[in-house]
Parts: C-alpha cells; sequence; structure tokens
C-alpha cells in the first residue's frame, strides 16, 4: 500500500514558515518530500501517538500529527478528501493489534542469521551478575522460576541469599503483589551490601507471612557490614496507606527485625503521564513568554518529579556505599519506580553502567529482564490509554541530568540517550517489545527480529562523550550530585528534539568529537609521513644524497600551515548516524548535518593525507 | 580626609574565614584605605584582598564574644569572617561600612592604583572616536564627524566627537538637540556594510502634550535614508509609557511628521524595576532551602529572564530590519542612555563579526556605553545585596552582559572570547582598580582626568597572558550574521555570574580543561603533519633519483 498527495505544506511549528512538498504513506512509514530541496522528513508509524484533523480552512485542510518522540508536524493538505485518506489510513496504521504487526519482524538491516544471533548474545546478564561477584558465599542462582511459575514477570535467572531455601522464596511470593518477591538486583562488592527488589507485601491492616519475613531476614544475615536491611518504598505514604484497603500495603516494621522502613514519595504513572502532557503542552505554545513558560515548568511538576527520583537513587546510593546497608527497593508492582531507583542507584555507585556497554547492561538487566511493561507503558499495541506512562524516558532524563553535573563521567553523550529512547518507541528493534521475559520468547524474538546493542554498538563513535575520563571514574567511582533545584534544568534537546530553531546554532559536543576523530586520522597519517620519511632517509644514505642546508628546518610559519590545512581540505566522512528505518534518527541526522555549515568549517575539514602518501610511496619504491 | 581616620581597628588576629565550597581560612584582618586583607601568613594559602568598593552590605552577628561579619559582595559573592572580640568586630564592620561607602569619586581606589605590570598600550587611546570613524571613512563619505559637542555643551553625556549624516550641519544639530531628551540628537551608532543600512540612536524627542515639531530633526533622520525607502524607530517603551511621557515633556514621532518612518513599541524595563529583578533573582539563586516548585516561581517572579527574553527580541528586531529588511533603524527609549544601548550595542554582536573579538568588544562596549553615556557609577553604585532604597541603580549593563552570554552560549564558536570575559567586565563595572568605569559620561571622566590619574582596564586586558585566559578556545572566524533563539526554552539562567559562589564548578572546570587540551592536541598534530609533508615534498623535488620515475 503507498498512498501520495502532491501540494502539501508543512507548517513550522514555532514560526510562520511553511515548506511545500509531497507527502508518501507507505506500509511503515509517513514520508513528506520538500519539492524546492528533497529534503526528507519520515516519520515510522509508531512513532506516531495521536493524528488529529482540524477543520477545513481556505488554504486546505490541516492534519496535526503527534509523534512519542515528541515530533509534531503540522501538515495542509489542499483537498479535503486527500486529507481524509491519509487520516483514516493512518488511524488503521497505528492502532496495531498483533505484536506481528510491528515493525520489527519485518524489519531487515541486511544481516544473516550469524550477525543476527550474535547481537543477541552480546549482553550477558549471567556475565554481569558474576561481575558484580554473584554467586558467592552469601548469594546464589536459584532455579526456583525456570518455568516462570513462581513469577511470571521475572526472568529465568534469579539470584536470593544463600540461606533462603525454596518453601521461603516461594512462600514470600504468595505474600507480594504478582509474586515479585525480592530478589537481587546489585551487590555492591566492597561492603557486601545487596540491592533487592521486589513488589509492595500484601499485608493489607494486619496479614503477615513468616516466609517473606524469613526472606528479608535472610537479605538482612547476608550482609555483615549492617546490622539492618533498609526498606525503601517508593510511593509517597499516602498511596500506600490507600493500598492497604485493597489488601496490599507496606512492611509493618513490628513484625520484620532488623529493617529500617523509608517511605521516598515518587507519584504514580499516572501523575507522571499528566505531567508530561502538561509539560508539552506548555513548551508546544506559539509566541510562549517567559512567564508562562517558567510557571507552565512548575505547575506541570514535572522537575519536581525528576528530582524526586534522582533524590530516592542517591539515598539508595549513600545506604549501600557509606552505611555499608543492604537495601530493598519495592513500590506497588515493583516494575515502576522500582526500576528508576535500582537502576539510578546502580549508577551512581558503579561507573561500569556509565559506560556504554555497561549501561545497555543496567537497561537490559533492571529494565528489560525484570519486565518492566515496556509494551504497556509505550503504547506498542492498541491497549489502555491509562497504563501509558514515560517511566523509562524519565530514568533517561534522570542520567541526562546527572551528565550535566558530571560532565566527565559519562562514557556516552546525550545523543546515545536520544537514541535509545527513540528505539524504545520505534518497535524496530526485538529488545523492547513485550512486557516481560517470558512474552518476548514466546514471540520469539530472538529469532525473528533483531537486536538494538548490536546496532548502537556498531555505531558506538557515534554517541562517544568527548569529555569522558575513566581515570575520573576511578578517583570519584560514587557520583553525589546536588539535588539543589537549580540543578536540574529543561532537557530542550530531548522534548525539542525536532525543534531545530531552538537549539543552539553550533554544537560543542560535534566540534570536539569532529576534533578528536580529525586527531585520530592525523596521528596515524603523522606515523605514514615518519614511515616515509626513514625510507627517504635510507635512500639518501644508500645513494649518498643529502638534503640541502636548511630543508630540515623545524616548526614553519604557523600561519602559513593553517592556510594549507584549509586549502587542501575536504570534508570529513562525517560520524553522523546511518541507519535505515528509524524516522528520528533520519531527521537527527538531518539536523546534524545542516549545524555542519553554521559552524566551523574548517574543524570539520581535514586533509586527504593517506592518498597522497601511498602515491609518494609508491613512486619511491617502483 | 584621611582614610586612617575611618579605620578604627587596623588589624585583627584569629580571624576566621568562611567560603563556601573553600576550605576556612584563619589569619590576620587588615584593613587599609583601600582593602580589606586576610592573611593566614603561611606560604601556600591564598590571601583574600577584598576592594571596599566591592562591599554591597555587610551584616553583624553575635554569639557570646565572638563577633561575625557577613560580608555580601557586588560580585555576588557572601563571605564571612569570625572576628574573636566584640569591640574589635564592631570596630571593623564600622569601617567597612564607611570606606565601602565613600561619597567622593577621587578617593575611590583606582586614582590610588599603581600598575604593577608593564602598559604596552594605553587602553585611553586605543578606542578613538576618530579612529572608528577612519573606518567608517573607508566604507561610506555620507558621514562626517561633528565636534558641535565639543565642550560637552549640546549634549552633557554625549562624547566631544560624533558621527552625523555630512549634509547636516552644526547648527542645525544643535536646534536638533533642544528637541531631544537630554540633547541627545540622533546619532550614528552602527553602519551595516553589506547593505549600507545604519543604526541611530537618540533621547525621546520632546513634543510634549501640544506636539511640538522640529523640523531640523525631521531633515535630520530623514538624511539617512535613501530615496523612496522608509526607515523603523524603534521605541524601547511601551505606547503607553511613550504617551505618557508627553505629559512630561517627552514624547513620540509622530506619523504625521515622520511619514517616511515606522514606530515599532517594545516593552523593555528600566531602572528600579530592573534593580528589584536582580535583588528577587539572586535571593532566589542564595536560598538553599528551596524545593523544586518554589524555585522555579522564585525564579518566574523575579522576571530577570523575561528581561533578557524582551532585550535580546528587540536587538534581534533592529538587527532584522538592518539586515533582512534593507532598512535604517533609529532606536530610542525615555534618556537613550539605558534600554537604547543594549538594544543598539547587541544589535551589532549579531550583526558584525568584529564585535565578536576581544578587542572588537572592548570598542563596542567603549563606543556604545562609555563613550555614549551610560552612566555607570550610578547604575553600578550597588548590586543585589544592598539595603538602601535603590536610587539610580540598575544591572542595565549586566543584562546586556547575560544577553550577550546567551547568544554565545548559541554560538559557542563565534565568539573569540569565552565567557569568563563577560563575568570579568560584569566585576569591573561595578568594583574596579581601574578608571574605565568611574564617572558616568565622558564629560566626566574629562572633569575627572581619569586618562592621566588612573589605568585603563583596557591596558591591562590587552596583554598576552590575560587575552590567553580570555580566549574561546572553540573560536574559529564567523563573519556571518548570527540570529539568536529567543524562545524561552532557548534561554538559559547565567549560572556563570549568579551561581557562581552557591555551587562547585570543579568537574565543569575540568571538563573545560579537556576540551582546551583535545584542541590543542589536535593543533599540534596537524602542523607536525603539514611540516613533514611540506618537507618530503621538498625532498621530492630536490632528488633527482626520484623524478625519473
Amino acid at each position: 500500500m503507498c498512498l501520495q498527495v502532491e501540494q502539501v505544506r508543512l507548517l513550522d511549528r514555532f514560526s510562520n514558515k511553511s515548506t511545500n512538498g509531497t507527502l508518501y504513506l507507505t506500509a511503515t512509514h509517513l514520508i513528506f518530500v520538500e519539492s524546492s530541496s528533497n529534503n526528507l522528513t519520515s516519520i515510522l508509524h509508531h512513532h506516531i501517538a495521536s493524528v488529529e484533523k482540524l477543520s477545513l480552512t481556505t488554504t486546505g485542510c490541516p492534519l496535526v500529527i503527534q509523534c512519542r518522540n515528541f515530533r509534531v508536524v503540522h501538515f495542509v493538505v489542499q483537498r479535503e478528501r486527500d486529507c481524509h485518506d491519509i487520516y483514516s489510513s493512518l488511524l488503521r496504521l497505528l492502532r496495531p493489534v498483533s505484536y506481528e504487526e510491528l515493525y520489527a519482524f519485518s524489519y531487515n538491516p541486511k544481516q544473516n542469521d550469524q550477525q543476527r544471533e550474535e547481537g543477541w548474545q552480546l549482553i550477558d546478564l549471567g556475565a554481569e551478575f558474576e561481575r558484580m561477584g554473584v554467586p558467592c558465599d552469601q548469594w546464589q542462582l536459584t532455579d526456583v522460576n525456570r518455568d516462570y511459575k513462581v513469577c511470571e514477570t521475572y526472568p529465568r535467572d534469579l539470584y536470593v541469599p544463600i540461606t533462603a531455601s525454596k518453601p521461603i522464596i516461594v512462600g514470600s511470593s504468595k505474600f507480594r503483589s504478582k509474586g515479585r518477591f525480592p530478589v537481587l538486583t546489585y551487590f555492591y562488592q566492597e561492603k557486601k551490601a545487596a540491592v533487592c527488589r521486589c513488589s509492595q507485601p500484601l499485608s493489607g491492616f494486619s496479614a503477615r507471612c513468616l516466609e517473606d519475613e524469613s526472606m528479608l531476614q535472610a537479605i538482612s544475615k547476608a550482609n555483615h557490614n549492617s546490622r539492618f536491611v533498609y526498606v525503601m518504598d517508593t510511593r509517597p505514604k499516602l498511596n500506600a496507606l490507600a493500598n492497604r484497603a485493597a489488601g496490599k500495603g507496606y512492611e509493618n516494621e513490628d513484625n520484620y527485625s532488623n529493617i529500617r522502613f523509608q517511605f521516598v514519595g515518587i507519584e504514580n504513572i499516572h501523575v507522571m503521564r499528566t505531567s508530561l502532557q502538561k509539560l508539552l503542552e506548555v513548551i508546544g505554545t506559539r509566541s510562549l513568554s517567559m512567564g508562562d513558560y517558567l510557571e507552565g515548568l512548575e505547575s506541570s511538576g514535572w522537575l519536581r518529579h525528576i528530582k524526586a527520583i534522582v533524590d530516592a537513587a542517591i539515598f539508595l546510593a549513600k545506604a549501600v556505599t557509606v552505611e555499608g546497608a543492604s537495601v530493598l527497593v519495592h513500590c506497588s508492582d515493583g516494575w515502576d519506580r522500582t526500576a528508576q531507583v535500582c537502576s539510578l542507584g546502580a549508577l551512581l555507585m558503579d561507573p561500569y553502567y556509565r559506560t556504554i556497554k555497561g549501561f545497555m547492561v543496567l537497561i537490559e538487566k533492571d529494565w528489560i529482564s525484570f519486565g518492566h511493561k515496556f509494551a504497556d507503558r509505550c503504547d506498542q499495541l492498541d491497549g489502555d490509554p491509562k497504563e501509558v506512562s514515560p517511566i523509562f524516558t524519565q530514568f533517561l532524563e534522570c542520567v541526562w541530568q546527572l551528565s550535566e553535573q558530571f560532565p566527565q563521567a559519562f562514557e556516552f553523550s546525550e545523543w546515545f540517550l536520544l537514541q535509545i529512547h527513540e528505539h524504545v518507541h520505534s518497535c524496530q528493534y526485538g529488545n523492547f517489545l513485550g512486557n516481560n521475559q517470558r512474552q518476548r520468547e514466546e514471540l520469539q524474538l530472538r529469532e525473528r527480529t533483531h537486536s538494538l546493542w548490536a546496532y548502537l554498538l556498531s555505531e558506538k563513535q557515534n554517541y562517544l562523550n568527548p569529555f569522558y575520563s575513566p581515570a575520573y571514574c576511578e578517583a570519584h567511582p560514587v557520583l553525589e550530585p546536588s539535588t539543589l533545584p537549580y540543578h536540574f534544568k529543561f532537557w530542550r534537546n530531548m522534548y525539542h528534539q525536532f525543534d531545530r530553531s531552538m537549539h543552539p546554532r553550533q554544537s560543542i559536543l560535534k566540534t570536539i568529537l569532529t576534533l578528536r576523530e580529525n586527531s585520530h586520522k592525523a596521528e596515524s597519517t603523522l606515523q605514514a609521513l615518519e614511515n616515509v620519511s626513514e625510507h627517504l632517509n635510507l635512500l639518501f644514505h644508500t645513494f649518498g644524497l643529502f638534503p640541502k642546508e636548511g630543508q630540515y628546518v623545524q616548526g614553519q610559519d604557523d600561519e602559513d600551515e593553517q592556510d594549507e590545512v584549509g586549502e587542501e581540505a575536504v570534508e570529513s566522512t562525517d560520524m553522523e548516524r546511518t541507519v535505515e528505518g528509524s524516522s528520528g534518527t533520519e531527521s537527527r541526522k538531518q539536523s546534524y548535518g545542516e549545524l555542519e555549515g553554521t559552524y566551523n568549517n574548517e574543524l570539520a575539514k581535514e586533509e586527504p593525507a593517506v592518498v597522497s602518501l601511498e602515491f609518494g610511496v609508491a613512486r619511491m619504491t617502483c | 580626609m584621611e582614610f586612617a581616620e575611618l579605620i578604627k581597628t587596623p588589624r585583627v588576629d584569629g580571624v576566621v574565614l568562611h567560603r563556601p565550597f573553600l576550605p576556612t581560612v584563619e589569619g590576620t584582618l587588615c584593613l587599609t584605605g583601600h582593602h580589606l586583607i586576610l592573611s593566614s601568613r603561611q606560604d601556600n594559602t591564598e590571601e583574600l584582598w577584598l576592594l571596599h568598593s566591592n562591599i554591597d552590605s555587610i551584616e553583624k552577628r553575635f554569639v557570646g564574644s565572638l563577633g561575625s561579619i557577613i560580608v555580601k559582595c557586588k560580585d555576588l559573592r557572601v563571605i564571612q569572617l569570625d572576628i574573636p572580640g566584640m569591640e574589635e568586630c564592631l570596630n571593623i564592620a564600622s569601617s567597612i561600612e564607611a570606606l565601602s561607602t565613600l561619597d567622593s569619586v577621587s578617593l575611590m581606589y583606582p586614582f590610588f592604583y599603581r600598575p604593577m605590570f608593564e602598559v604596552i598600550e594605553d587602553g585611553w587611546n586605543s578606542f578613538l572616536p576618530e579612529d572608528a570613524f577612519k573606518d567608517l571613512e573607508s566604507m561610506t563619505d555620507e558621514w562626517r564627524l561633528s565636534e558641535v559637542n565639543k565642550d560637552f555643551s549640546v549634549c552633557p553625556s554625549y562624547p566631544p566627537l560624533v558621527a552625523v549624516p555630512k549634509d547636516i550641519d552644526d547648527e542645525t544639530l544643535r536646534k536638533v538637540a533642544t528637541f531631544r531628551h537630554g540633547g541627545r540628537f540622533p546619532v550614528l551608532s552602527y553602519y551595516h556594510k553589506k547593505n549600507g543600512m545604519v543604526m541611530m540612536r537618540a533621547g525621546q524627542p520632546l513634543t510634549g502634550t501640544n506636539g511640538r515639531r522640529c523640523k531640523e530633526d525631521e531633515k535630520l533622520i530623514n538624511a539617512t535614508l535613501r530615496p523612496g525607502k522608509r526607515g523603523y524607530i524603534i521605541d524601547t517603551r511601551t505606547i503607553n509609557v511613550a504617551q505618557q511621557a508627553k505629559a512630561r515633556g517627552g514624547g513620540i514621532e509622530s506619523e504625521a511628521n515622520y511619514p517616511q518612518w515606522r514606530r515599532i513599541h517594545k516593552a523593555i524595563e528600566r531602572s528600579n524595576v530592573l534593580q528589584e529583578s536582580l535583588i528577587k533573582l539572586v535571593e532566589a539563586c542564595n536560598d538553599q532551602s528551596h524545593n523544586m516548585d518554589r524555585w522555579l516561581s522564585k525564579l518566574e517572579a523575579s522576571n530577570w529572564q523575561t528581561h533578557v527574553k524582551e532585550i535580546l527580541t528587540t536587538a534581534c528586531l533592529a538587527a532584522q530590519c538592518i539586515d533582512r529588511e534593507g532598512a535604517s533603524v533609529l532606536v530610542h527609549g525615555t534618556e537613550g542612555t539605558d534600554t537604547t544601548l543594549q538594544v543598539t550595542s547587541l544589535a551589532q554582536i549579531i550583526l558584525d563579526p568584529s564585535c565578536r573579538t576581544i578587542r572588537g568588544f572592548q570598542g563596542l562596549v567603549e563606543r556604545e556605553w562609555l563613550q555614549a553615556g551610560h552612566p555607570f557609577q550610578q547604575r553600578c553604585a550597588q548590586s543585589a545585596y544592598s539595603n538602601s532604597k535603590p536610587r539610580q541603580e540598575a544591572p542595565v549593563f549586566l543584562l546586556f552582559l547575560d544577553c550577550v552570554w546567551q547568544i554565545l552560549r548559541q554560538f559557542p564558536c563565534s565568539f573569540e572570547f569565552s565567557e569568563s570575559y563577560l563575568v570579568l567586565l560584569f566585576e569591573h563595572a561595578y568594583a574596579s582598580q581601574f578608571g574605565t568605569f568611574l564617572g558616568n559620561s565622558a564629560a566626566e571622566r574629562a572633569k575627572l582626568s581619569l586618562p592621566e590619574k588612573t589605568v585603563s582596564l583596557w591596558s591591562w586586558v590587552n596583554r598576552h597572558q590575560e587575552i590567553e585566559r580570555l580566549t574561546n578556545p572553540l573560536f574559529e572566524a564567523n563573519s556571518l550574521v548570527i540570529w539568536p533563539s529567543v524562545a524561552p526554552q532557548s534561554l538559559l539562567l547565567w549560572e556563570g555570574v549568579f551561581l557562581r559562589w552557591n555551587r562547585s564548578s570543579k568537574c565543569l572546570d575540568e571538563a573545560y580543561e579537556e576540551m582546551v587540551h583535545i584542541i590543542e592536541y589536535n593543533k599540534e598534530l596537524q602542523n607536525k603533519v603539514n611540516s613533514l609533508r611540506r618537507q618530503l615534498a621538498q625532498l621530492e623535488t630536490e632528488d633527482p633519483l626520484l623524478q625519473t620515475p
């Protein structure tokens, strides 16, 4: 199926500018081609959150499309019938009812089966637990969930205290929402302190469960550094209290020996969803005043929520690294706030998670394998709109906020975070499809789709943070961020990633990355030149020819040389992303490309070194 | 008056200094005529040297016999001195108060300061109007340099030499001066080489309630228009404020009398409103007990970012009229010494690449602020911590620097200078050992004989070491007009000034060092590659064996 509509206008969201072009609707994408420049705007159907047809105007029929990656496009189609065709086709396309309809199952990046399998083997969680030092004398792998019998939404492999016997585990799981009993997610080897996660206990007003109490006791006993375990309930106290009426609730300190109970007050998925909606509404306003912007930023509560998550993660990291205490984290079901706090806390404690590979491992562990409901939260299939919530986006934003405070602590730049966000919603790769591991196995994702991580690693150099310093990480393994309100900023490059008029016109990140790349090339050029030079000297010696005096003058006129760089310069091969398929990447790529025009061209250029050199060598050896 | 009379206790031992993010220092506190000095008398600890004129206000606190003085500086830093002994503490406090609020300009430190460096180029002569005019002459012959104000009698706030349209004689200028606020007749501010359009600035026209008219004024500004072309008058006040000004003798250019001009009104705040805004902003930044909502609401209530946005928007508008519309522009507000200068100077940053160099920016500050008669001494007498009711104080210049910083953030490779240059100018505008920002006009500076009696800030800045420190390592000349985004999402709080003392900048500084390192390493490599390649090329041409295949 392919629909083509000519003479469509694409309006700029914030100015009165517009461009004319042709709109194409394919099986997977909505594509707009500008007639004057052939510039492409391509939108993956899965990225479309909503389509709205506004009432007819004198210039045509407006169509507004909102995307999950925060792109908003506004088309004006000349004939109403065409507009209606696009509109109704999109409505059909953007609500897939079965997983098989998702792009990941048809996406083919020209890899053979072996490459695809290798892609899926890149991340090995067993190896990750080994890296943490688990299994060890206190923690072991349990096979109790081998067949997803104890907990459907947990992975098969789970780590529990040595002293937690199967009856304890099973008993505890029956006392926890959705059977999500306490399991290990991070082990801080230095202090033998554990970060465990679970869901809320089914305590109601007075119920108790001896196995669950033993389970917590076992976690406590596994750590000799501390006499107690922190139990962090990441919900506001009021929410936890309300849950008691439904037979759920929180741990009663009187029933559990050696626990310290703590609420940290992160709001639920509904509050977060509304908050983001408000934020997007405010920042989508045309001719927004500064007052309305700041007031909207405040009233949306978005940054308040982000701060709450970071505060909770800091509490967790401090308890583990400073006090050496183990911590059990839960919320209601233990797959939203718990995932946020556990993963962010581990990121603060362990420099490995701040590397590109480590960050993938972290997401794979705390989000994918422990059953964050990506399908529901990201609205992959036509489902309950009340289940949709930007929980994972918040996690990425927290990481970004931290990277702003610690520019040298992360191996990756914000482009990495943006790209992950893009593909969590693109349904182009199999990683984030479904709600839990069991479902993913049923869908045979490893056999039928490709892994995002392989693709991201293959173009790792695009995501590097040039300021990253392993030495810094060694000196500061644990990050201690400040959470004073002014350290939290609006993440323009996320929420306005497609509104280029709002971005700085020159990017320091891109400039420095280009420079670094040029340096790498210059290093090899230099090496090659030195070889040639040596070769020549040898020739001179053999034939008794010596250069005249003054030819080996070092440190020649600097300015002269600078000019030379300019003259010989050609465009460097750029480190832009090349992806088939994903629309966001395409246009981000475009925007970076456009940036180049305005930022200093000199730096982006470099000499065609190797070519001329080889020529020289060839001439000399013949 | 002798300073000694004001210093009751010149020296106290055992004083403890507390500063945020820095270790406390215990040492001896000394008061001199112009400085507060704290020295631990150990080799490797730095001494605190604080100019009295940098002190905005002080607070005293007593716990038993231990007194504390909290010193709040104009550069927004807050420090605490613990002084043993009630009497000593009181004496020190009253001395600081007296010494930091000296009324007489001639007692200010710049008159006593002797440079410890060699003055290579006297900054007082670096930016003379006649030199700037020579550049203009090379581009156009439509302007002349008038000496009508050489004794400051026509306009007390103008410099002795101003550029005016060639066909307008001095007699006409005198008449126009009587029709413009403060005698500020329209003068040339900027000539846009690309299309020959100009930007002028003036004081408001004195039309009053009965619509007074001045043919000479009309003639003057019309002389800047090309035949058949229209120009824009940008009034930095809202139409209401401008209308109200009529009752006090001011007013606007009416359409009837200025048919070739289109008037646009913008809303840039001035004077007390700005000072209050600064006070509120700094208060919000210094209060660490805020939660997120309170911080955002206080930031909003300070209105500082709104001012930044308004000023930038107006400057963009002026630049757009000139560059995109190909029209000449006249900018004024009321007096033409504050908002007007913010707009004209920022428009030049946008339009003219030479203003984005270290030296070019100095020239801009000289032309558009110092010689244009921005009353620095009145505006910068107090900063955000002053307890006294503001009289003439207003952070007009600081707002300008903030706007430049915003553009710098958006075009980080197009400026020869880095953020620290802007911070330096902010500091020196409020308290300095140099005479550059003393006085309120060229006339006052001449009367004070500043060029003879004090050192210019530019003499100090334009030395190799300083230039190096202030240079932006990312700079690569960009000859284009640079259009900043003025969307609120694109404008940020200037942390380098407002959070400077409230956060540890260690991580950011280290990352900056790393960036400099990457850039330098790349340069070094490119140089090596080029020099090697050149040697090889020479060898190849020299060697007959290699030339015959």
